[in-house]
């Protein structure tokens, strides 16, 4: 009987330990995947895998940085010596613009003539810079291939434009992205957490019973609605409100994106610092209530403090919702990747970023890796806000 | 006795799986969806054992499935690019492309907007950031709000290409995730322009009339002047699939472009091929 029992206790033993490994395993695995999916980005160019930049031979340009070329292909440098040629003006063509220019005649089956006619024409023309796929680069290409810089991580976060689709060399300038996210978490917090502090204290230490059972139901029912749902009444009745309160040309904000997410941290601080303020010894409030303090001074000098670590907690996980939260966001903010100067403007967040770009970005190219590195610096983010409340709860008092 | 009855009832479960030749998947463009699924609903319930399964999630999500061999027809808002073939040919699998409808697209703004019609120039204007304010084109002095769909977007994909001139759109255009969020927002932003297909049109918005000929001629947006092609702004709308399965998919194709196939298309808002 009594070997049974130890062999029971091992076996449990041996559920609870490996349950547990398994999750940190798991944990651990999705942060190395994100590394290594992010930290690719930086070896590379910003040109899709197996294209090419090529010029006339004669022209005296040998390196273009990825953002000279989105603005050549924009046309917003047309001539060759605002990037250090000659004078001479650009002409822009793609590789359907190239395969457009010849009959199916002279491309022959297939397109098999097609290297060979390129490779002329880029010949015949000195101010053309073209791109096309590495397949029609022939072996003895008269024309010049254009290095570009790799993508540096300086690049990375510095950077204020993201055209991620621009062809062909796309821009990924991620600090518009990252103060939109900062933007709207900090707005977010700012109005969360006095109402939800306030909400709480007053559920667990105010309120009486029968409005606490009342109120509690109501606030836990929030939690319970999708985050679409909040986006779509975010769009209807905040974004139009928000418009015509302050007078603004456009209502998506960084503000309603602030206002939504922080609706919905709300239910998480409340119950959580509720559960937290509620857990005080009643000898404790009693012993204060005996010395004469007062209802409120009770509340700020001893519940307060005795519920303190269960209060932050509530904090790190309203702030860990706002941060990390998408689809209501991506609704109401506009999404453009402009850098914010008050809470006023449309500003574009990463996690929206990366929701609304994954789908379409081809699997394992740079755009691909670039939204891994920007969840990289989602992911720092939210370490840091966790170390920072980390530091503060081990501060005793 | 009971295994002879589980017997049967597995047979009635497989039954309709061995009968049905006709089982495949549909997937790609976001704007394709509706019509798809109107098409294959009503293609089903003419050939009993038909079985389609149809999904979104981008022309380039499709057509990417397609060269993977995960799905069997891809629907998609925009042509195969380059890449996209050369990864067919890699992959050594040939393809059929077929144009089952058109797609306009309608440039709107809000109804109290003053100004009826843009040319293509001033669009361009307007959507990569070099015009910011009505006034520059006829308007009220009133700040011009550019909405666009994400860059996920086969409709982002094929304005910019033949509106934009390919150039990028400007940092300060607002990207929304779905059509039914630019529709919204146009109604309720007075400054607004955005561009949604024909389907989307509605009382909340204004659709603007578009020139391509630099202000000689502005067209509505319809399905008639679609049709007839004096409406620049459209759009063919692809299914692709591969040759080695044409014979699964054929009847389905053929039912889409009959006479019955297009009557939905336009019931569904695009335009049909020809009445």
């Amino acid at each position: 009987m009594k070997k049974l029992k130890r062999i029971f206790d091992k076996i449990t033993h041996g559920v609870l330990f490996t349950s547990s490994m398994v999750t940190s395993v798991t944990v651990l695995l999705v942060i190395v995947f994100l590394f290594k999916e992010g930290i690719g980005l930086f070896n590379q160019t910003a040109v899709e895998n197996h294209v090419v930049v090529v010029v006339n031979s004669a022209n005296s340009v040998h390196e273009l940085t990825s953002k000279q070329v989105k603005d050549i292909f924009n046309q917003d440098i047309t001539n060759w010596k605002e990037v250090g040629g000659q004078d001479l003006e650009i002409t822009t063509r793609s590789i359907d613009d190239l395969a457009g220019q010849f009959t199916e005649e002279e491309l022959g089956t297939d397109m098999v003539n097609l290297p060979t006619l390129i490779d002329q024409y880029i010949s015949d023309n000195p101010g053309v810079i073209a791109y096309f796929p590495d397949t029609y680069l022939k072996k003895d290409f008269r024309s010049k291939k254009i290095p570009l810089a790799k993508i540096s991580v300086k690049e990375f976060i510095s950077g204020v434009e993201w055209y991620p689709t621009s062809q062909p060399a796309a821009v990924y300038g991620a600090w518009p992205l990252i103060l939109g996210t900062l933007w709207v978490s900090l707005g977010a917090i700012l109005l969360a957490l006095p109402i939800g502090l306030i909400t709480a204290l007053y559920m667990a230490e105010v309120a009486g019973q029968r409005l606490r059972n009342m109120l509690k139901p109501v606030v836990e029912l929030l939690s319970g609605i999708p985050s679409v749902v909040y986006g779509f009444f975010g769009l209807v009745v905040l974004v139009p409100l928000i418009q015509r309160l302050f007078k603004l040309d456009v209502g998506e904000t960084a503000l309603a994106g602030s206002i939504i997410l922080a609706i919905m941290s709300l239910p998480t601080i409340i119950t959580i610092a509720e559960d937290a303020i509620r857990t005080t010894p009643r000898a404790l409030k009693e012993a204060s209530l005996a010395l004469g303090a007062s209802h409120w001074q009770t509340m700020t000098r001893v519940t307060i403090p005795y519920a303190k670590s269960g209060i932050i907690a509530a904090v790190i996980l309203g702030i860990g919702r706002a941060v990390g939260e998408t689809m209501a966001v991506l609704m109401v903010t506009g999404n453009a990747s402009v850098i914010p100067h008050t809470f006023l403007e449309p500003v574009r967040t990463i996690p929206a970023t990366i929701a609304a770009e994954l789908g379409e970005a081809p699997f394992g190219g740079t755009h691909f890796k670039a939204l891994f590195a920007l969840g990289i610096i989602l992911f720092i983010i939210t370490f840091i806000f966790n170390m920072l409340v980390e530091t503060v709860k081990t501060k005793k008092v | 006795m009971k295994t002879k009855k589980l017997k049967m009832m597995a047979l009635a479960l497989m039954l309709p799986a061995l009968i049905n030749a006709q089982s495949f998947k549909i997937k790609g463009s976001d704007t394709v969806l509706p019509l798809s699924q109107a098409e294959s609903e009503s293609y089903s319930k003419k050939s009993p054992g038909a079985s389609i399964s149809v999904t979104g999630g981008g022309s380039g999500v499709g057509l990417a499935a397609i060269i993977s061999g995960t799905t069997d027809i891809a629907q998609s808002s925009r042509k195969m690019k380059m890449d996209e073939k050369l990864k067919m040919q890699e992959a050594g699998k040939a393809f059929k492309e077929v144009i089952i409808a058109y797609d306009a697209l309608a440039v709107i703004v809000n109804p109290a907007n003053p100004v009826s019609q843009l040319t293509r120039e001033q669009l361009e204007g307007i959507f990569t950031g070099k015009i910011t304010n009505w006034k520059e084109v006829g308007g009220a002095d009133q700040k011009i709000v550019a909405y666009s769909r994400e860059t996920s977007s086969g409709t982002y994909e094929f304005f910019k290409e033949h509106v934009l001139n390919k150039k990028n759109f400007g940092t300060n255009a607002l990207l929304m995730p779905a059509t039914g969020a630019i529709v919204q927002s146009v109604s309720q932003t007075k400054g607004a322009v955005g561009y949604v297909g024909l389907a989307y049109l509605e009382k909340n918005i204004k659709a603007l009339k578009v020139s391509y000929d630099k202000g000689k001629t502005y067209v509505a947006p319809s399905v008639a002047t679609a049709m007839d092609k004096s409406y620049p702004v459209t759009r063919p709308l692809y299914y692709y699939y591969l040759t080695s399965i044409e014979k699964t998919v054929s009847p389905f194709i053929t039912y889409v472009l009959s006479p019955e196939g297009q009557k939905i298309v336009e019931q569904t808002g695009y335009v049909p091929l020809k009445k």
